[in-house]
């Protein structure tokens, strides 16, 4: 006999679906403003070489790029308690997000300030700017600009990475999934319809930071062909 | 019950467990090259429904998450009637999700060769195979070498979430070893350490052809 599909079975169940939708699009706003923060700042010290922070940045981004999410994961959960750190599956989950792109971050803003041309810092000191609004308005927002599109690429990888974490028992998407094909039995059609539930998620995020890109990091107001 | 194990032993155990990633690896890498170069020419076929199926397919597995594949597989097959053991599901799960990126990687690297190269071959008269097969291709695999060796560090990484449905491999032995010896941090430290021993050189790698190809342009 041919199978059955059902998926009613998890319709039954969208409380739980619409409830872990909601914790992974948390976590990766979170991890994505704590981890941007600390890209940022680690792609200023790499760029810049600042000693010695400059060399544990190094170090960092490379052991985080060549060790699994998952890996990452479990370290953190069950390695650091074992260190005397105290920690929750919520926290773990975070922490990892936010190690995890902070160095993908660190690498993608590192590339955008380098190419930042020399002649724009020079002509910003000739415009007697001080140092941190060279900083602000002629390296960093340039830069942005330059890499948002990998910035947000890499937000969304994480996203879709951070399915692992219902491995520790975070109650995300993939959690619910998990919950609701141990109890309706239907696990094909419980975990397609999350999948396109990820693919929605994944959609809207990208959507969400081409909006922010437009509104907060382009040039606010674009020259006039006249101006330039 | 704690067991005792001396440190030679969890290293030998999770070099077995490497083992079976190493060899999960190079299975995803070779079959998804190969399903990928198809993917890669339905990517660029004139027929516009080959064209837009492989967008999706592509879009597909690059907008799920790789758990989620590994999951469907494992048991969309066995709805299929297929007896499917975690290593098949695996296999087949990251075959797939390396062909989509490899396709689309590929791709780039493709369409990065200069329109006059596709228009000079067409006015000598060949057919698209000929075009791609003595004109696009060499010049774009030159261009696809790099980031196709980055790649491999993914499917690695990619790897580590197979054990979740239960394929024994790395993380999978590490976390039964962390299980029996309650020694989490020691335990995991050598997994990520492992990770690195099998990732770092192939980055590397990737850096340095990609310094090579432009040196030389």
């Amino acid at each position: 006999m041919a199978y059955q599909f059902d998926f009613p079975a998890v319709f039954d169940y969208t409380d739980a679906l619409v409830t872990g939708a909601g914790v992974t699009l948390g976590l990766t706003l979170v991890g994505a403003l704590l981890g941007g923060a600390l890209g940022t700042l680690g792609g200023v010290v790499r760029a810049w070489r600042i000693h010695p922070l400059d060399w544990a940045f190094r170090l960092y981004v490379e052991v985080i790029r060549n060790t699994p999410f998952l890996v990452q994961l479990l370290f953190i959960f069950f390695g650091l308690p074992s260190l005397g750190v105290q920690i929750n599956e919520w926290q773990a989950s975070i922490l990892t997000m936010v190690v995890n792109l902070g160095a993908y971050t660190t690498e993608i803003i590192r590339a955008g300030i380098e190419a930042t041309p020399r002649g724009q810092i020079e002509a910003a000191q000739s415009l007697a700017m001080n140092r941190w609004q060279t900083f602000r308005h002629v390296v960093l927002r340039p830069s942005l600009q330059r890499v948002w599109p990998a910035l947000s690429s890499q937000v969304i990888i994480v996203m879709l990475g951070s399915a692992v974490c219902s491995q520790i028992a975070t109650e995300d998407l993939t959690f619910a999934a998990n919950f609701i094909q141990s109890r309706n039995f239907r696990a094909f059609e419980t975990y397609l319809v999350v999948t396109f539930l990820y693919f929605l998620l994944a959609l809207l995020t990208r959507q969400l930071l081409n909006w922010v890109g437009r509104r907060f990091v382009a040039p606010r107001r674009p020259c006039s062909p006249e101006v330039r | 019950m704690t067991v005792e194990f001396s440190l030679w032993a969890l290293l030998q155990s999770l070099a077995d467990g490497a083992k079976w990633t190493v060899a999960l690896s190079a299975l995803a890498f070779l079959f998804g090259g190969a399903t990928g170069l198809l993917i890669l020419f339905a990517r660029m076929s004139r027929s516009r429904l080959l064209r837009q199926a492989t967008r999706v397919y592509i879009e597909v597995f690059q907008g799920t998450p790789l758990l989620m594949q590994l999951f469907l597989i494992f048991f969309g097959l066995s709805l299929a009637g297929l007896e499917v053991s975690p290593w098949l599901a695996a296999a087949v799960g990251l075959t797939l999700f390396s062909s989509a990126y490899l396709a689309e990687i590929w791709r780039g690297c493709v369409e990065a060769v200069p329109r006059g190269q596709w228009e000079a071959s067409s006015s000598l008269a060949m057919s698209y195979l000929e075009q791609m097969r003595h004109v696009i291709l060499p010049q774009a695999l030159r261009l696809a070498i790099a980031p196709t060796v980055g790649f491999s560090v993914q499917v690695i990484k990619g790897t580590a979430v197979a054990s979740i449905i239960g394929f024994i491999e790395l993380t999978k032995t590490g976390s039964m070893l962390a299980n029996a010896t309650f020694q989490p941090f020691l335990i995991y430290g050598l997994v990520a350490a492992s990770y690195f021993l099998l990732c770092y050189p192939l980055s590397l790698y990737a850096q340095y052809l990609e310094r090579k190809l432009h040196v030389s342009r």
